[in-house]
């Protein structure tokens, strides 16, 4: 295999045809090799005894196919290593792949970016286009969003690995869960009640994870992860365990009830802004609520990232012995960010309680971790508009391709190999720093990778 | 200028111990350091010279031994019994490593703000007063920026301020290493190999960064280097190692004609120890 894997500029002496039929050849070999067992040979089950089969066809069209797809891949690894060794020639900056160039862009115009993401986003449920089912999609999107957001304080900007980050989800979406069936405690009391909650949590982890790094801190954060869960399902008296709660309180328009007729007579939102009462405005009361918050959680975090605690999640992500040298607490500085990073998870879990009126352990499987996770480092770590851009990807479009449901979890993986291949630090990988000596220039933008 | 009595002690390292199992790597070492010196220590490799670093800024805690700060302003510390960071935030000692250990990602002008993480930390009442934007925050951070370009105009390095620190070229990188332990402002400064890989006329230029760094500052510098051209021209005083014991100190002239220094360390082996170093 090692030779096949040979870039061909190696093997200059060949000419070209030459070459891909020699690489070609090798590669049938090792096809006929494999298949012949595989796929070429069958054991057919003749009533009692079973009888060796033959499907030459079958595996002789799939070595063709291994063929072929072994042509079309030295083909584009000769032409990028041609245009690789163009771009040395004329300058490794004047020759950018499509990717880095359109990044660069969206990166130079941000502030733009996000103003106009955001105005589009607010005039959306008002269109004649849309409808209960784009409203309603676009708020299980805005959650995603703001939990990448979230996470990405911990993972992006920390560079601590949380694989439970659910957890927070979960504990902010029982808080305003218990809290409001207990003791019938208003939403917006509870909101940062939930954030609170969170946090706390947040520390609660950290604490013991203080000293671990990559892949032990990945697991053990897993593990806590999977710990809330277990405790939701099994202290049933106090979380009515894998039955859930449900009948959870509508959140009010600010004490006005988004309901048809207002409990023990009051005004309800309809009546007080004189409009006929339609199920639509709390659709597009809580889609706003979820865009106030994810806003919210990236305007602290885009702030944050240029206070020193920010910065100090960065240092702490590029080198913690550094840190240390400099009398940066590296308790403190994770901490916060585990602190900080659930208290957004809280907040969305709460929303989320309130919208689906129904909370159970079933919503914070691994599952949703995994998927958080995988917005964030799809998106590029740290990026806040690269996680729009995989929380788009990764929770809308499996939205549109419904008939491929059973296919979802494979097209997952494949892009992930995809995008990892093709651009390792994500879709938006490159990172703006937080504070300039010189003001930024055009030319600038190509000094910063010379 | 080595008068003690004009020039007080900054660093009394007494009895210093370090073993790790078995191993003694260092062994009832004495010295002191003293304010605008350059106190170097060489030895050949495997010596004890990194432990003895790391055992000063906090990184091991040393077995036995005292080392005994006396900071010209908040008096006397046993930087042995300070935890790994509080030694560079309440001892302000500062270092560099062997194997430089920049924030790689990050841009030049940031890697010199975090430096001084711990004064923006508290004119931003720990993220409050910036999150709201107060006035008394953005103040700080512009004298933070402004610390921070006087050290890149001091080792060169203005035009590249918004340079990922990781793509500098490999001299760059150590100077901006020393701009960040100065960003600090430390009392005691300890350098770890800053002239390793570097070419003579970097190394020249290194040394007249350090001997403005000791003059104009007034500070302490503790040095490890094994490039004896940097050593010998800018060491007032040097502590000589060999398998952690301390076998020779005093002045560059004393340590140089010193024969148990010349046994040791520069003697028949010479050639081959430096290649071994390179």
């Amino acid at each position: 295999m090692k030779a096949t894997t040979m870039s061909p500029a190696g093997k200059a002496a060949d000419p070209l045809p030459m070459f891909l039929l020699k690489d070609a050849l090798f590669t049938a070999l090792i096809a006929v090799l494999l298949g012949i067992p595989f796929i070429g040979l069958e054991a057919r089950n003749m009533g009692a005894v079973l009888e060796l089969g033959t499907r030459w066809p079958l595996m002789f069209s799939l070595v063709g196919a291994v063929i072929a797809g072994r042509v079309v891949v030295m083909l584009w690894r000769l032409r990028r290593s041609r245009r690789l060794e163009r771009a040395v020639e004329e300058g490794a900056a004047a020759r950018r792949g499509v990717f880095q160039r359109l990044g660069d862009t969206l990166n130079n115009h941000m502030v733009l970016i996000g103003i106009l993401a955001f105005a589009v986003a607010a005039i959306m449920p008002f269109m004649p286009f849309s409808s209960r089912y784009l409203v309603d999609i676009a708020t299980s999107f805005l959650i995603y969003v703001m939990l990448g957001w979230g996470l990405n304080i911990v993972v992006g900007l920390a560079g601590l690995l949380d694989m439970g980050y659910v957890a927070f989800y979960a504990v902010g979406a029982y808080t305003y869960a218990l809290l409001s069936t207990n003791f019938a405690w208003s939403f917006w009391i509870c909101l940062p009640l939930a954030g609170v909650f969170a946090a706390m949590f947040g520390m609660l982890l950290g604490f013991p994870v203080l000293r671990l790094r990559g892949d032990y801190l990945a697991i053990v954060t897993l593990g806590f992860g999977e710990i809330i869960r277990v405790i939701l399902i099994n202290w049933v008296s106090f979380t009515h365990g894998p039955d859930g709660i449900s009948g959870i309180p509508r959140p009010s328009f600010f004490g006005l009830p988004l309901s048809r007729s207002a409990p023990g007579g009051g005004t309800t939102f309809a009546q007080a802004f004189g409009l006929e009462y339609s199920p639509m405005h709390r659709v597009i009361f809580l889609y706003f609520l979820i865009l106030v918050l994810a806003v919210l959680t990236d305007l602290f975090t885009l702030r944050m990232r240029k206070l020193p605690t920010g910065r100090a999640w960065e240092a702490l992500r590029e080198d913690e012995i550094a840190c240390r040298s400099l009398g940066i607490n590296p308790t403190n500085i994770k901490l916060s960010a585990f602190a900080l990073g659930a208290m957004f998870a809280g907040f969305a879990g709460a929303f989320f309680s309130t919208r689906q009126g129904f909370v159970s352990p079933e919503s914070f499987t691994y599952m949703e971790s995994a998927i958080i996770l995988a917005i964030v480092v799809l998106g590029g770590m740290g990026s806040q508009l690269g996680v729009v851009i995989a929380a788009f990807a990764l929770v809308i479009l499996p939205e549109w391709f419904r008939e491929f449901q059973q296919y979802r979890m494979f097209l997952f993986g494949a892009a992930m190999v995809v995008i990892m291949v093709l651009k390792p630090t994500g879709v938006m990988g490159r990172r703006e720093p937080t504070i300039r000596l010189h003001p930024k220039t055009p030319a600038a933008a190509g000094e910063a990778k010379p | 200028m080595s008068d003690a009595s004009l020039n007080p002690a900054l660093l009394e390292v007494e009895h210093l111990t370090m073993r790790f199992g078995g191993l003694v790597a260092i062994d009832d070492l004495s010295f002191t350091a003293r304010r605008r010196e350059v106190t170097s220590i060489i030895g050949p490799n495997g010596a004890g010279k990194t432990t003895v670093f790391n055992c000063l800024t906090g990184f091991y805690k040393p077995t036995v031994g005292c080392l005994r700060l006396l900071h010209p302003e908040k008096g006397e510390l046993f930087l042995e019994r300070m935890e790994g960071f509080r030694i560079a935030q309440q001892g302000d000692v500062g270092r560099t490593f062997q194997n430089i250990r920049l924030f790689q990602k990050m841009t030049v002008l940031e890697n010199l703000i975090i430096a001084q993480h711990n004064r923006l930390m508290r004119a931003s009442m720990f993220a409050l007063a910036g999150l709201l934007g107060l006035s008394r925050y953005r103040d700080a951070e512009k004298t933070a920026v402004e610390k921070a370009r006087s050290w890149l105009e001091r080792v060169d390095l203005l035009a590249f301020a918004d340079w990922d620190a990781g793509n500098l070229p490999y001299g760059a990188q150590r100077r901006l290493e020393i701009a960040r332990a100065m960003c600090i402002e430390p009392c005691l400064l300890c350098l770890d190999e800053p002239a390793a890989g570097l070419n003579p006329r970097e190394s020249a230029d290194l040394n007249r960064l350090l001997l403005s760094i000791r003059d104009e500052q007034g500070i302490g510098i503790l040095l490890i280097e094994h490039d004896m051209s940097v050593v010998m021209e800018i060491s007032d005083h040097i502590v000589v190692l060999d398998h952690g014991k301390k076998i020779s100190d005093g002045d560059p002239t004393f340590v140089r004609n010193d024969p148990t220094v010349i046994r040791a360390y520069l003697g028949e082996e010479e050639t081959e120890e430096d290649a071994a170093h390179a």
